[in-house]
């Protein structure tokens, strides 16, 4: 436990979230870009956690942070798919390239 | 090399890996099948950070409810057998280059910070302090946090229904328009 240092988890979370960006910026369908977003806040998450373990041990904030974010990612992941179920209604697509009416 | 460090480099290639998988790979429903192993991999990491309580909880949001929730929305949206279109090259060698610089940047930042613990004692996750600081009003509990947090919920509960629900006089109308 002790052995790996903490930047070795730092590391972790820092590839996990630029995969999340990577996906971000090449994907141009809605699900797998909110997919992506959902990699990025895993990430957060395991930096507050290693934080908290590592640097404050005798608190729980980041625990309560990681928390608080699981409920708010879990809330974003439900109004963004009742907005793509939406958009499909309309535009028969969820690519993001085909809903470009606000655009210019 | 313990038991302990090579099951976490284990766990973290397996996170990263099927992490990968998800923002590459081209038919969607694999994607998403990805995504859930890469959280079940992060649930796993708590596990060995020994925090039962967030892996439990992570396990439960993250993959009883929101990959099945994108399940249930490419099914309803998109045929999940079709391949999605390869994105165009110039993007992608771009997005390419701004996450390399990006981490590169931040992983040597990190390597060179010394990050100095500012107590010794060892961190135990009791479930029970968890559920005392959450509800407290003095020394620094979290009731605000915890009472905003459900107004959240039960707004963005209330959102979702009316953003996804049809219009009952469009729908008249153009049953209306159908009869004639």
């Amino acid at each position: 436990m002790s052995e790996i240092p903490l930047t070795h988890i730092l590391f972790l979370s820092t590839g996990l979230f630029f995969i999340g960006v990577y996906g971000l910026f090449t994907r141009r369908n809605m699900i797998t870009m909110l997919m992506s977003v959902e990699l990025m806040l895993n990430s957060v998450n395991i930096n507050f956690v290693a934080f908290n373990k590592y640097l404050y041990p005798e608190k729980l904030d980041g625990i309560f942070f990681t928390i608080f974010v699981i409920t708010i990612a879990a809330a974003e992941a439900a109004v963004a798919i009742a907005i793509i179920i939406n958009l499909y209604r309309s535009h028969h697509s969820i690519d993001v390239e085909d809903a470009s009416e606000m655009k210019y | 090399m313990s038991a302990a460090s090579i099951i976490f480099y284990i766990v973290a290639a397996f996170i990263l890996g099927t992490g990968i998988l998800a923002v590459t790979t081209r038919k969607i429903f694999r994607a998403s099948i990805w995504l859930l192993f890469s959280l079940i991999g992060i649930a796993a990491l708590y596990f060995w950070m020994q925090l039962e309580f967030l892996a439990a909880v992570q396990i439960i949001v993250y993959v009883g409810g929101i990959v099945v929730l994108i399940i249930f929305s490419i099914f309803l949206t998109i045929k999940s057998g079709d391949e999605m279109p390869k994105p165009i090259l110039t993007r992608s060698i771009f997005a390419a280059l701004a996450v390399l610089f990006g981490s590169g940047f931040l992983l040597r930042l990190i390597s060179l910070y010394t990050f100095k613990p500012t107590s010794t004692t060892v961190f135990n996750l009791n479930v029970n302090q968890i559920g005392i600081q959450m509800l407290d009003t003095k020394n620094y509990g979290y009731l605000l946090p915890f009472e905003l947090i459900s107004m959240l919920l039960l707004a963005a509960m209330i959102g979702c229904i009316v953003i996804a629900m049809k219009s009952k006089d469009k729908d008249a109308t153009t049953f209306q328009n159908t009869i004639q």
